[in-house]
């Protein structure tokens, strides 16, 4: 960290989006993590997909747990609404949120030990439910906030840094959101911008329950030679299935690509999401298939990332329930009686 | 690209705009963070080594340092570089004991200088320490040249003038002021070992139209005006003035003649306003005395009746340009002007003279009458003779005359050594990371947002009654630090370390300015395109890695870097680094200004 704000100087021919800001407007407060940490740049790749989008930042709640990885929303969007909640739990507040107002953009960021150990159960059920969100795993392999012990996630077989092996089987967070019918999937690596801003621009986009797993290596705990989320170890083994383009509103395919290197995916919005195949044969849309494949390759010890799977047509909690379009607090007096109300149930209560 | 050497001393000093600008090269934030740091002694001494009149160019300099300076490519203004010299002159209290003195054994040359400007006063500060004998002639009575005949009193006061002349004269220079030299043939014959001209550029321009003659009475030389005015001989001028010319000269001209009884001064010019030779503050400050400026208007005529002087009649022109491309001013077509006035002022231009120099004694001349002289070397084509200052190249300014100074010295010792003069020495080079603890660095990396500060000044009805008021106040103690806290630090370097870093991209990432780029490497115009934020400022250069790990290459882009030191801070293998790079010019013996050197 620093203990110095980050200075609002900026570069004098810095773009702007469609609104007026530069990236620089989408930024949070100064950084407390570790100096290198990957979550910090899985934050600037949230602004900068943000930016790119031209998102007004107050139509974004982001919504976080308890870890380094569930202490960024305070370093990006500062202009946007935010929760943190207790341990484990932001899944729940996020669908509870995503109820009450189906108009903002929801943006849940957890880590590994967050979702995968005390959160299991809030991550699976956020996900089968179809809440309409980008739920973003910030996969270092550790619980680095109380010091680096192995998270659920850590591979078996991979070592601390003081040199303990780790016995358990890990927690694929990929597979079980497949399983789950989260209907956007992807892995990236917190050290690879290129494929990670795109993703997260196409999950936004996408309707339904996004789930990104993204690799960002824990440098303080987790970085060394026989981990299996260092630097080293993800850039050696990442097998990129694709990348992609994020092509906004209607805009025309001009180039011409080589038959069967592209896949052209049309999302409920209008936007396009071009996969460019790095894996001949890889068809994003195919569940079963792409399943099988992430077994083999995981089982080969490859690192599978890309956009691995995606249902465009999918729907939503919102779609499954029937709800009202309007936000809770937008209905009629009738249906919101006000603070006098509130408290006077609550003080029943008491 | 190829990866950057950073070792090469040039490769740092350009990142150091101002100090790179400087024709004296003086380690401005350097000093800088001394004033901050209210070690005014300390920052007075730096600029005393380096460009020998602290106190008198904190006045007045030209100051190339600012327009080059970053501040003003990250935000509306430079910081106030030249102002805050003024602050260490105004601050440093007694020095004395720390300049040189006089040299103890005498090394058996003589050198003479012709003329006692800043020129010739800095070759025998550099060479009086050294043992030379250096004796000084000048026409005038007392020294310091320009600086004291030209610049008015109330930019410059002759204190300032007397204390900073006079620790060079306290030096041992021998004087022979009040002689003019007639002959260079004569002085040639002289036992000197070498011999520097450091003249000047003497003579003001003329304007030969109709009517110069007749009312010759009531039109004036801007130049020998001023140094009339400077020794006391003339103490009044007209209710009502023209100035012609668009110059320094022409705003000093102005602003004189509103303290000597001008009322009504009009500075007329032919060209634009922007195209005016005088410094944006220079035009300034005379139109805070209230003296209209006048563009695009050719004097035609002096109007005169009974051998007086009625007034200045004026063509108006327009700039247009021809088909090559060239501007050109053409007449409008509207009536032409008569401006009314009881003198005239011309500032049209300075030039040199060499009447004294003979032309069968080895110094050659070119066709437009100046000396031949080797721009490194300030050498003549006769080998005991050397130039500086306006003498050397025509009129510039004191700082370039010190640079000059500098160069011509060290050619002097060389020369009277029977040394090469080519082999120039070279600058001492030193990088000395500047980091204290995790987040802590030996300079202040907090960047602030103050615009830049005015200096403030004496009220105007009592500045313009007297020429010997100074209207400028400078700068106190807390306005000083507020300024000084501006200056970006630009010479704590952005080191980089290819083996340590990992790439993870914190550096990029945290940098307020998009400098930083990981990314393929290719030719420099391709990469500039692809960079975090496309480097379109050619003059500033890219600071490119080898390749790293992942075979990628770190580009940096130097232009608006601001020092802030945060990629260094984020960076988790200390692959960036923050050093302090200390360039200190060569001068003769370089033990000059010792005392400064010993913190
Ligand atoms: C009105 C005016 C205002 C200026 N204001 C500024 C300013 O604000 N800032 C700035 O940086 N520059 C300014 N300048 C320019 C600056 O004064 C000169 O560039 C500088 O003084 C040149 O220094 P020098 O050592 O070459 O010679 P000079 O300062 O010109 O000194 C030459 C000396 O040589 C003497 N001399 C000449 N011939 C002989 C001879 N044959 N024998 C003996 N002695 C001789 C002269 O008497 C004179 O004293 C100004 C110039 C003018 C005219
Ligand atoms: C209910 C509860 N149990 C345990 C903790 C202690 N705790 C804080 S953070 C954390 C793990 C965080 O790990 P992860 O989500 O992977 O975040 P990281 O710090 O690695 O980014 C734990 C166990 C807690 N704060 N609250
Ligand atoms: S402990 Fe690890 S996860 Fe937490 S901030 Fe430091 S590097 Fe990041
Ligand atoms: S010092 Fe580093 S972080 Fe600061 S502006 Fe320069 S490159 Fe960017
Ligand atoms: S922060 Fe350091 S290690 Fe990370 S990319 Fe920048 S220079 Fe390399
Ligand atoms: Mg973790």
């Amino acid at each position: 960290m620093t203990y110095l704000a980050k200075p609002t100087l900026h570069h004098p021919n810095l773009p702007t989006n469609k609104l007026g800001f530069t990236h620089r407007d989408y930024e949070g407060s100064v950084s407390t993590l570790c100096a290198g940490c990957g979550h910090d740049s899985i934050s600037a790749a949230i602004i900068q997909a943000c930016f790119e989008l031209d998102l007004p930042p107050h139509r974004v709640a982001k919504l976080s747990g308890i870890g380094c990885s569930s202490k960024t929303p305070t370093y990006f969007l500062g202009a946007s609404h935010g929760f943190n909640s207790v341990h484990g739990r932001m899944p729940s507040v996020l669908t509870g949120a995503n109820l009450a107002n189906r108009d903002l953009i929801y943006l849940g960021v957890s880590g590994d030990g967050d979702s995968a150990s005390i959160g299991l159960g809030q991550f699976a059920h956020s996900l089968r439910r179809g809440v309409n969100m980008v739920y973003i795993v910030e996969n270092n392999g550790v619980y680095g906030l109380t010091k680096g012990q192995f998270s659920a996630t850590a591979d078996k077989g991979s070592k601390s840094k003081r040199g303990i092996l780790n016995s358990d089987e890990p927690i694929d967070m990929i597979s079980m959101a497949m399983n789950l019918g989260a209907s956007f999937v992807a892995r990236s690596f917190s050290g690879d911008k290129k494929q990670l801003v795109p993703l997260i621009k196409a999950a936004i986009q996408h309707r339904g329950a996004a789930f990104i797993d993204c690799v960002s290596p824990c440098v303080a705990f987790n970085n060394h030679i026989g981990s299996t989320k260092s630097f080293d170890y993800v850039r050696e083994h990442n097998d990129a299935v694709n990348f992609l383009d994020v092509i906004s509103g209607r805009e025309p395919i001009t180039t011409d690509y080589e038959p069967g290197t592209i896949q052209s995916v049309r999302q409920h919005d209008g936007s396009t999401l071009r996969l460019h195949k790095l894996a001949a044969d890889y068809d994003a849309r195919d569940r079963i298939a792409a399943m099988n494949f992430l077994q083999e390759r995981q089982a080969a010890g490859e690192v599978v990332t890309g956009l691995l799977y995606v249902d465009p047509e999918a729907g939503d909690l919102h779609a499954y329930l029937n709800t009202v379009e309007t936000p809770l607090n937008e209905l009629d007096a009738v249906l919101v009686p006000g603070k006098a109300a509130l408290d006077k149930i609550n003080a029943g209560l008491r | 690209m190829k990866p950057t050497e950073i070792a090469v001393p040039d490769y740092f000093h350009k990142v150091v705009d101002c100090q790179w600008a400087c024709p004296a090269h003086t380690p401005v934030p350097e000093y800088i963070r001394l004033i901050a740091a209210q070690r005014y002694g300390d920052a007075y001494m730096i600029n005393w080594q380096s460009n020998v009149f602290p106190g008198i160019l904190g006045r007045t300099c030209d100051r190339p340092c600012e327009p080059a300076c970053r501040r003003g490519r990250v935000e509306e203004e430079p910081v106030a570089i030249c102002r805050l010299k003024r602050v260490a002159a105004d601050y440093k209290g007694d020095i004395t004991a720390r300049l040189p003195g006089r040299a103890t054994e005498r090394n058996g040359k003589r050198i003479a200088l012709v003329g006692a400007g800043p020129a010739s006063l800095t070759v025998a500060r550099d060479l009086l320490p050294e043992g030379y004998e250096v004796v000084v002639y000048d026409a005038d009575r007392r020294a310091g040249g320009m600086i004291r005949s030209q610049i008015p009193h109330f930019r410059l006061p002759e204190q300032v003038i007397d204390e900073e002349v006079g620790y060079i004269l306290a030096m041992g220079v021998t004087p022979r002021f009040g002689e003019r030299i007639d002959s260079m043939k004569a002085l040639l014959t002289e036992d000197y070992d070498a011999i520097f001209v450091g003249s000047g550029a003497p003579r003001g321009r003329d304007l030969e139209l109709p009517g110069r003659h007749e009312a010759a009475a009531n039109i004036h030389i801007g130049i020998d005006w001023l140094s009339s005015v400077s020794f006391g001989h003339i103490e009044k001028i007209g209710r009502r003035v023209v100035v012609l010319g668009g110059g320094n000269t022409a705003m000093d001209c102005c602003r004189t003649s509103r303290r000597l009884g001008g009322e009504q001064v009009t500075v007329v010019v032919r060209s634009g306003f922007e195209e005016m030779k005088a410094s944006p503050w220079e035009k300034e400050d005379a139109m805070h005395e209230d003296i209209p400026i006048l563009n695009f208007m050719v004097p035609k005529e002096f109007v005169h009746a009974n051998c007086r002087l009625v007034g200045v009649l004026f063509e108006k022109v327009k700039a247009e340009r021809d088909e090559k491309g060239r501007r050109n001013l053409v007449p409008t077509g509207e009536a032409d002007q008569l401006i009314e006035c009881d003198d005239v002022l011309v500032a049209v231009g300075q030039e040199n003279a060499f009447p004294w120099i003979e032309q069968d004694i080895g110094i050659a001349f070119d066709k437009w009458g100046m000396p031949i002289v080797d721009k490194e070397t300030m050498q003549s084509t006769n080998p005991k003779v050397f130039f500086g200052g306006d003498a050397a190249f025509g009129p510039k300014n004191i700082i370039w005359a010190v640079a000059h100074g500098h160069e011509a010295a060290i050619s002097i010792d060389k020369f009277c050594k029977g040394e090469d003069i080519r082999d120039r020495p070279r600058p001492i080079v030193n990088l000395t990371s500047q980091k204290m603890g995790i987040h802590e660095w030996s300079y202040d990396n907090d960047i602030v947002n103050d615009q830049r500060y005015k200096v403030p000044l004496k009220d105007k009805a009592i500045a313009l009654k007297d020429i010997r008021v100074e209207v400028e106040l400078g700068f106190d103690d807390k306005l000083a630090f507020k300024e000084a806290e501006r200056c970006l630090n630009c010479d704590v370097q952005t080191v980089f370390s290819e083996p340590l870093c990992i790439e993870c991209d914190a550096c990029v990432d945290i940098c307020p300015m998009d400098c930083i780029t990981f990314t393929a490497n290719g030719e420099e115009e391709d990469l500039r395109r692809r960079l975090t934020a496309p480097a379109l400022n050619l003059t500033q250069e890219i600071y490119v890695s080898a390749p790293l790990k992942t075979g990628r290459i770190m580009a940096k882009d130097e232009d608006v870097c601001l020092h802030c030191g945060l990629c260094a801070e984020r960076c988790p293998t200390g692959a960036w680094d923050m050093q302090r790079f200390i360039l200190d010019m060569a001068h003769v013996g370089s033990q000059v200004g010792l005392a400064c050197q010993n913190r």
